[in-house]
């Protein structure tokens, strides 16, 4: 019977030394990012991102109008070599008010998208760990704000928010809180059904018969399983975030001018003598918005694919 | 060896597993699966028990119940004197190196992020077993036995076969040094030469370390080749139960003797009678009144549908539960 073992033995005796190709072996990780870094359109929306931030908080430090002062002598001019886009109604330069308008834009997506990954998170934790009535609780308010269709209630907080005066300052931090409470609820769902899920699947079971303690159980094992879909989700969230502000903006529910944002910039075309004569005035918001909700789904769906580890096969 | 002197590792009593079957908008609880129904069976140290049944008789069930990978519905499940369902959860994660399992699904049994190295070594260094420094050398070593290399340590599950997941589900079991291990199919991924080899090593490890497996199987033959004991299920419950040789040479209930007549015998001069099992296993949502088997029983008889066999001892540790014997 033994002896089956031994003669196995010689051939698979313990090799320190292991063979060339594996030693630079690297981790899921590494390989993820290999992966990113070969997918041309990825790679070409997170370029377009990192230039467009750059652009957005760096440029407008160099430009001469950067103060944004009112110059009534150069008001509504078109285009030319001192004022790239133009100027506004005000005579301020349009390409400086653009990058700082982009500069709260992409701010209010980011802050926006984090506090909701971290309320959904750890809503969506307790949720599935808990179970019982404190999911419930959770879920049912979270389903609540989901029946709703994010734009009418943000409407309705934003046009509650105008009632009450709130300062034009506070606005910002205010639309910032607006996005993540109808952002929240989605990831919630997610991450709970995901740890659900995961927690059925054998190998929970496995950690279980191991008897690892629940720290480990839930930093190797648990968290390490949400994370990429968390990281695609919170990637993509950011496009749809600059999109709900843009919009609360452009109804003047949003930022208020005179804090610049690509919302509020757009909403030059809706007077009618703007909107024909002068699109330098709401073209360039428009297609900063565009681009860069394209470039973040671009990246985001090129995560999506190389953060699959059941794809890494091939 | 009578059984009077043999230590009694683990002792079931009426173990019962439900799942709730829950159905309509509202996910109400209209019934359940009654995977595990009233098992009692006890597993001497050194056994090696073979479990056999059909698809969805309850087996796995059985077996994750038993190391309480499940909550039990009730009953009770003792090793070497303790009722593992009422242990704190401390007090059971302290127990689990002893009671290892080996999952049936070599897939879904490996975290898909992990190395394989820190798979199988995590739990060493969880329960102080072992030096960080150690661990490497133990878990190439146990590598090597399951028939693997020691740099494969480095790779992640998604990188090898059905049937290098399973060993390396064994390496991560064995490597504990258990006292006890609930194989559930632990070769059905396996190609035949490989499948000798890992039995040999389960044999091996019962010689050296008195091991003792609870090893589910649908395979009658291997469980012939390797198991002492024996337990048939049928529908959640244990219908025939006994030494190796007395169930393979002459079993008590029909369920047993249509499965062993399936099973193709080496001399061809015993003719064996091959009895055909019409149907499929009935729900085990509503399983059949009286015996469970009487939808498919070919001796079934009226007092079969109304009354219930008790699991009976019908001498040399043999027992079966049917109203005809
Ligand atoms: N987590 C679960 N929830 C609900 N029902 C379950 C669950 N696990 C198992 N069951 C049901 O319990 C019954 C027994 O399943 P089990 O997996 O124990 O069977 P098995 O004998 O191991 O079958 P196989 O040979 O196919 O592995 C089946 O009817 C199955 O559908
Ligand atoms: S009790 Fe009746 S139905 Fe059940 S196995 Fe025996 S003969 Fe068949
Ligand atoms: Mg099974």
């Amino acid at each position: 019977m033994s002896t089956a073992i031994e003669q196995l033995a010689p051939e698979q005796t313990i090799s320190t030394s292991r063979p060339a190709a594996v030693i630079e072996r690297s981790s899921l990780w590494q390989q993820s990012i290999k992966k990113l870094r070969r997918n041309r359109t990825a790679m070409l929306g997170f370029i377009f991102i990192i230039v467009m931030f750059a652009a957005c908080f760096i440029a407008p430090l160099f430009s001469p109008y950067a103060s944004g002062k009112v110059n009534l002598a150069v008001m509504n001019q078109a285009p030319s070599a001192a004022h790239w886009l133009g100027t506004d109604h005000l005579g301020r330069d349009v390409l400086t008010r653009l990058l700082q308008a982009g500069r709260i834009s992409l701010t209010v997506g980011l802050v926006s998208m984090i506090l909701s990954v971290v309320i959904g998170t750890v809503l969506g934790a307790i949720a599935s760990y808990y179970r019982g009535i404190v999911d419930q609780i959770i879920m049912r308010i979270a389903d609540l704000l989901m029946t709703i269709p994010n734009l009418p209630l943000l409407f309705i907080i934003g046009a509650i928010l105008s009632e009450w005066k709130v300062p034009t300052e506070y606005r910002l931090y205010i639309v910032m809180l607006m996005l993540s409470v109808v952002g929240w609820p989605g990831l919630a769902r997610l991450v709970r059904g995901e740890l659900l899920s995961l927690r059925e699947r054998d190998f929970m079971q496995a950690a279980e018969a191991l008897g690892l303690n629940d720290r480990r159980k839930l930093f190797t094992h648990l968290l390490p399983n949400i994370f990429p879909l968390l990281i695609v989700v919170a990637t993509l969230s950011i496009g749809g975030a600059i999109i709900s502000e843009s919009t609360l903006s452009y109804f003047g529910l949003g930022v208020m001018p005179p804090t610049p944002t690509w919302g509020n910039m757009i909403d030059a075309a809706n007077t009618l003598i703007d909107f024909e004569k002068r699109p330098w005035l709401w073209i360039p918001p428009g297609l900063a918005i565009f681009a860069t909700v394209i470039a973040i789904n671009l990246f985001g769906d090129g995560l999506r694919d190389a953060l699959d580890p059941k794809q890494e096969r091939r | 060896m009578t059984p009077s002197t043999q230590q009694q590792l683990i002792i079931v009593d009426r173990l019962k597993k439900y799942f709730p079957v829950k159905t309509g908008l509202l996910q109400r609880t209209s019934g359940h699966v009654k995977a595990v129904d009233d098992v009692s069976l006890v597993i001497n140290r050194g056994d090696t028990f073979g479990l056999v049944g059909e698809s969805g008789s309850g087996k796995s069930t059985l077996g994750r119940t038993l190391l309480r990978l499940n909550d039990k519905t009730d009953g009770t499940v003792q090793y070497q004197g303790q009722d593992l369902h009422d242990l704190s959860k401390s007090e059971m994660r302290k127990l689990r190196p002893k009671l290892q399992f080996i999952f049936q699904d070599p897939y879904s049994s490996l975290n898909p992020r992990i190395r394989i190295g820190d798979a199988i070594g995590e739990a060493l260094i969880q329960h102080g077993l072992c030096s960080q420094e150690e661990v490497d050398e133990r878990v190439a070593e146990v590598l090597a036995l399951c028939g693997m290399s020691s740099y494969h340590m480095d790779r992640y599950p998604h990188e090898f076969s059905g049937g290098q997941r399973q060993r390396i589900g064994i390496a991560r079991a064995i490597i504990l040094n258990p006292d006890f291990v609930v194989a559930d199919e632990p070769l059905s991924a396996l190609d035949v030469s490989i499948q000798a080899q890992i039995i040999n090593l389960f044999r091996k490890l019962q010689e050296q370390r008195s091991l003792t497996y609870l090893f589910i199987s649908h395979d009658l033959s291997v469980v012939q080749h390797l198991c002492n004991r024996i337990g048939v299920m049928y529908l959640g419950s244990l219908v025939e139960l006994g030494p190796r040789d007395e169930c393979f040479s002459k079993p008590l209930h029909p369920y047993t003797q249509a499965l062993l007549s399936a099973v193709p015998i080496p001399n061809p001069r015993v003719k064996r009678e091959r009895i055909v099992l019409h149907g499929d296993p009935p729900s085990p949502v509503n399983p059949p009144t009286g015996c469970k088997f009487h939808t498919r029983c070919p001796l079934a008889q009226s007092k079969c549908r109304e009354e219930t066999p008790l699991l009976r001892h019908h001498g040399s540790g043999h027992y079966a539960a049917c109203h005809l014997i």
